[in-house]
């Protein structure tokens, strides 16, 4: 039985968001102007949408706008080896060095790296920050200058496409007319698919890891209880909390645990915790993190809301609830990749559940479909959704390998920079 | 080109060998049920074809993927309906047709999707096969039936004959047969007689539509 939900149901913190629309999809009016907040962090900065803004799958369109990005090895003279990461819901661009406001190592410092697997003596490495980010890209933290505050829920709603295009005129700009790879992982494998979708001709190899064509009614259910979490502190304020002195930090860590369990799986979370204690040897008969694996996923929702803008965390899971490849071709997935010269590689872990092997066969089947050149790959392991941020030696000798046939096959063999 | 040896994959089988001489330079091929890819490595860096392949074991496709090739986990029963008309030029069943449940319906999707058919097998009806089992009274074991009864990939027990009498009833056109004799000699033969199939441990043919 479908249930009809009066929209009334809706937490009325949801409600004030639809509500806060200024400018909706009809509106065709003028250029949304993003002035960045003034951070300093490593890496590149650079304003797109000044001459001709971007035009928004929304209808809205934006402009000028701050991209932030960083670059690992050197662009040959060819401009033949630049290979585009794409970074997940809850990454950044920082992919291969400390992280600038962590300490921590970067999310790929395992495979990304000279003699690596994605190998920097060999490759120039690009990663963006996406649209809607808070690591120096326009995002909702961002002042709107005809009111001098930050944007907040009146920052326009991005989608893929969009954070695609817009990373499109940053390739553009470093004078690449072929990315050799688009490698992402989870969100990150979306935008590789919409790359090699939209711009068949500016790509020669897609690697979408742990990925889907489209975000499953499960996928985006868990991200509306995130939301729903963040909307729900009180410190949230409708999405103007910036400059108040409070933060709806709660509301982020608890969005960051429940999805955290969703990257993980049952048997890795029984390997790692069990139902093991926390610095006690028996229970407490109350609610103090007693197991492991509460105070693991405290942490892990501690340490999470240092580094990112809980309206951030809105825009970016929204972007992915409305992916879906297929409808952007007339409901046809084989449609997205009619006669595409992409040469696809696509990788899934059999113990992700959040973007299940099934999902990654899918569009294995839509490639055949129109007899694109596709390898795909199921890695055995107990990580879950996680497995592609880990140690996964198999995982490592199949991304690799791959590689090197893509660059023989693109001329790039024994070019070292 | 650099050859890449992988550590533990197999050598190139003389069918395979035999079955690269029908495929012509730089065409469309898939390889349906490609193993650890070495026939499908040797297409596509001597004859520069843009090649393709299935594989149902994990581990065949990932030794594959990793040598850089375009091959995806699949079952040729089932993953085969996926590709268009015409999708390829050669579409190639290297010793896979014994393990085949749906024999007519594989061959009629290897002929839809490729122009041509390149298919090998070892043939049942060679002799020592009959003498280990009129003789020894046990099931044949050999170079091309490395397999125990009760563990072999293999559910489909036919002959050169056999085949040859089921391309005429589904009215295909025999383009090319090949025989391997015992001694590895490679025979191209107009018609299969009786002599024939005792003397041929495995046979290739390219078959074209009807």
């Amino acid at each position: 039985m479908v249930a009809h939900w009066p929209a009334t149901t809706a937490l009325n913190h949801a409600q004030t968001m639809t509500n806060q629309q200024p400018n909706g999809p009809q509106n065709g009016g003028a250029a949304i102007a993003v002035t960045p907040t003034a951070i300093d962090l490593p890496g590149h900065q650079l304003v797109l949408g000044e001459d001709e803004p971007l035009r928004l799958a929304s209808g809205q369109k934006l402009g000028p706008f701050t991209v932030a990005y960083q670059t690992y090895g050197n662009l040959n003279a060819a401009k033949s080896n630049a290979i585009l990461i794409c970074h997940a819901l809850t990454g950044d661009q920082y992919v291969a060095e400390t992280h600038p406001v962590t300490g921590k190592d970067g999310w790929w410092c395992s495979v990304v790296g000279p003699g690596l697997t994605i190998d920097t003596q060999k490759y120039f490495v690009i990663c963006i920050n996406v649209l809607g980010g808070c690591m120096g890209t326009a995002g909702p933290k961002d002042i709107d200058p005809t009111t001098g505050a930050p944007f907040g829920l009146n920052f326009p709603v991005i989608t893929i496409t969009d954070m695609v295009a817009a990373q499109k005129l940053v390739i553009e700009h470093l004078g690449i007319t072929k990315l050799f790879a688009v490698i992402g992982g989870s969100m990150g494998a979306m935008q590789a698919l919409e790359w090699a979708s939209r711009y068949p001709e500016m790509v020669f190899c897609a690697i979408p890891i742990a990925g889907a064509a489209r975000h499953s009614a499960q996928n985006i259910a868990f991200h509306e209880v995130g939301r729903q979490a963040i909307m729900a502190d009180p410190n949230w304020c409708a999405g103007s909390y910036y400059g108040k002195n409070v933060d709806p930090e709660r509301g982020l860590a608890v969005a960051r645990m429940a999805a955290h369990i969703t990257y993980l799986s049952d048997s890795a979370l029984h390997r790692k915790f069990g139902r093991n204690l926390q610095d006690r040897i028996e229970i407490t008969f109350g609610f103090d993190a007693d197991f492991q694996i509460e105070s693991y996923l405290r942490h892990q929702g501690r340490s999470f809301v240092e580094r990112f803008d809980a309206n951030s965390y809105l825009y970016i899971t929204r972007a992915m609830d409305y992916f879906d490849l297929a409808a952007e071709h007339g409901g046809s997935l084989p449609s997205a990749f009619e006669g595409s010269p992409v040469r696809f590689c696509l990788i899934s872990f059999n113990s992700d559940w959040l973007f299940p092997t099934s999902e990654s066969r899918q569009i294995v089947h839509a490639l055949n479909a129109v007899a694109a050149s596709v390898s795909f790959v199921e890695i055995e392991t107990d990580s879950g959704h996680d497995a592609f941020l880990l140690e996964e030696p198999e995982f490592f000798r199949i991304l690799s390998g791959f590689l090197r046939g893509a660059a023989e096959q693109h001329g790039l063999v024994g070019q070292a920079s | 080109m650099s050859r890449r040896e992988i550590p533990g994959t197999a050598r190139i089988r003389v069918d395979q060998k035999l079955i690269a001489n029908m495929v012509t330079q730089g065409s469309r091929v898939i390889d349906v049920g490609c193993g650890d890819g070495v026939l499908l490595d040797l297409l596509v860096n001597e004859l520069q074809v843009d090649g393709r392949g299935i594989e149902l074991s994990q581990t065949g496709v990932n030794t594959c993927v990793s040598r850089g090739l375009a091959v995806v986990q699949g079952d040729a029963e089932t993953d085969l309906n996926n590709y268009p008309d015409d999708a390829f030029d050669f579409a190639l069943l290297s010793q896979t047709l014994p393990a085949i449940f749906d024999v007519k319906g594989v061959l009629h999707e290897l002929l839809r999707i490729g122009r041509y058919a390149v298919v090998s097998f070892p043939n049942f009806g060679y002799w020592r096969v009959r003498t280990d089992l009129l003789f020894r009274g046990h099931s044949p074991i050999s170079d091309n039936l490395p397999h125990a009864w009760y563990d072999s990939p293999n559910i489909r027990f036919f002959t050169l004959t056999d085949f040859v009498c089921l391309l005429d009833e589904l009215n295909l056109s025999v383009q090319q047969i090949v025989t391997i004799d015992p001694n590895g000699k490679a025979h191209s033969r107009k018609k299969i007689g009786h002599w024939t199939n005792l003397l041929t441990e495995q046979a290739i043919f390219l078959i074209g539509r009807s």
